[in-house]
């Protein structure tokens, strides 16, 4: 999982993150960003079933337009926690209303599977939109871009490290790990994993903590004062301002369209 | 325990939105400058606990250790704990963007209050009474976590209620592997490096500290010398 940020994708920023043939890729990661938020707020607003789709639709058709590999961003999208696949589930059978079938001597009531599709499909809807939006971006691109739309330097900073020390200390844990295997350890329902796991973690964090030591001094010695530079190329061009104000208007015009529906039937 | 975008009610999500907000400022106010790159390696570490997958009879749960979070970073695990989650939202798709201050307030919140809660008595110098509460602050920020998550569906609609209380109990035994695996990590902190839990200092304060230390020690080996 963590190769997302590891060392096959540099963390540079030269490349600006993004792959200069897809379509997507091509425009202002700050528009990006907004745009992303924006239709996450949209989307959640929507009442309707058939405006709904017409929001997931659009996000499919803008993954298309990504060089992101096709079945794994699908996957992406349709993971949930098992415990929300659970509450959709259980929507029908605890949402009053017309009955439609039963199971379990437990009536399923329409009103109830229409609000369970619905969330479901605006769940979907919008990760599918950020995933095809913002995950073409490398981490040090999204932290830069947070950046310049003004979000705490702190937290940018902080997201700056953490990015850049997650793959070090997955790394870290697959050695450890590896360490454990070598000693015949195996995961099973017993206190030993338990507390095995326990003392795995504790190293990490001690090991850590040391890591950070270490990097703090370097970071000193080579003259930090407690800011970053950031430098990038972020430039906002006339197609970006287009599809900017494109992408408002289709999505106002969606919630609007939801909205007149929803008044007049 | 991701909640999804479009299952919330909207008040609940500017509610959420609100409270994570406010946690961020107040953790971030609590984060000088020269705190950033340890609290950063803290926050990675947190990140990898959820790439951890550990056995829960026929099925695995990943670790969360927001517990642990809270006792070594204090009101520095939000934004900690927030960055994790914010990565996890655009490069996995866990969770979504609307949802994010709620799920935000949902893990950090009670990181927050277990490490208040038990910071004093973790920092016992008897390594086996440490972890009897480490064990504790690990269980009570899960048992939390669940119970803010079922708040948070049961404030969005009476139909979200059975649900509710389902995750509530099902969750039970990720509890006591939580207190299980943050009692066994606090024991051997304790034994190796007890300065992480000092109830007087955080991680963070720690790493400067002993940094001065070890300038100071240079020092006088160059006079020495």
């Amino acid at each position: 999982m963590s190769h997302l940020f590891g060392h096959d994708q540099p963390l540079s920023v030269k490349d600006n993150g993004f792959n200069p043939r897809s379509f997507v890729g091509s425009f202002d990661p700050r528009v990006r960003v907004v745009a992303a938020g924006l239709f996450a707020v949209m989307v959640v607003a929507l009442q309707q079933i058939e405006f709904a789709l017409i929001a997931f639709a659009i996000a499919l058709g803008t993954m298309f337009l990504t060089d992101l590999p096709l079945r794994l961003t699908l996957k992406r999208m349709a993971a949930m926690d098992g415990f929300i696949i659970v509450m959709l589930v259980m929507l029908p059978f605890t949402t009053p209303g017309t009955p439609m079938f039963s199971m379990f001597g437990a009536d399923a009531s329409k009103e109830g599977l229409l609000h369970a599709v619905l969330i479901g499909i605006r769940a979907n809807a919008v990760v599918l939109m950020m995933l095809s939006l913002l995950s073409g971006l490398t981490p040090v691109t999204l932290g830069h871009t947070l950046y310049r739309l003004r979000c705490p330097a702190a937290l940018v900073h902080l997201m700056m490290f953490t990015v850049r020390y997650i793959s070090v200390l997955h790394d870290e844990y697959h050695r450890l790990r590896m360490a454990m295997k070598l000693r015949g350890f195996k995961a099973r329902n017993t206190i030993h994993t338990y507390r095995s796991f326990g003392y795995l973690f504790g190293m990490l964090l001690v090991r850590s903590l040391e890591r950070a030591e270490r990097v703090l001094e370097a970071m000193k010695l080579r003259g930090f004062s407690g800011h970053f530079p950031m430098i990038d190329h972020l430039v906002f061009r006339r197609r970006d301002a287009a599809l900017g104000a494109g992408f408002v208007v289709l999505i106002v015009l969606l919630v609007l369209m939801d909205r007149v529906y929803v008044f007049t039937y | 325990m991701h909640i999804v975008d479009g299952a919330l009610a909207p008040e609940v999500l500017i509610g959420g939105g609100v409270l994570a907000v406010a946690g961020l400022g107040l953790g971030l106010r609590k984060l000088p400058i020269d705190k950033i790159p340890a609290t950063g390696v803290l926050s990675a570490t947190f990140f990898v606990a959820s790439l951890i997958h550990v056995p829960v009879g026929p099925s695995s749960v990943h670790l969360i250790m927001s517990g642990l979070a809270g006792l070594v970073l204090g009101w520095t695990a939000f934004p900690a704990l927030f960055v994790g989650l914010l990565l996890q939202a655009i490069f996995f798709g866990f969770g979504g963007l609307t949802v994010l201050g709620v799920n935000t307030v949902n893990i950090a919140l009670p990181a927050v209050i277990a490490g208040f809660l038990f910071r004093g008595l973790v920092s016992n110098t008897n390594p086996k009474v440490a972890a009897i509460w480490g064990g504790c602050a690990g269980a009570l920020s899960i048992a939390l976590t669940t119970l803010f998550v079922a708040i948070s569906l049961t404030l969005s609609g009476q139909a979200f209620v059975p649900a509710a209380k389902l995750v509530f109990f099902a969750h039970i035994p990720i509890m006591v592997v939580e207190g299980l695996v943050s009692a066994a990590a606090v024991f051997l902190i304790s034994k190796v490096k007890p300065a992480l839990l000092n109830a007087n200092g955080q991680a963070g304060e720690y790493v400067s500290q002993n940094s001065a230390m070890v300038t100071t020690r240079q020092a006088n080996e160059a006079n020495n010398g």
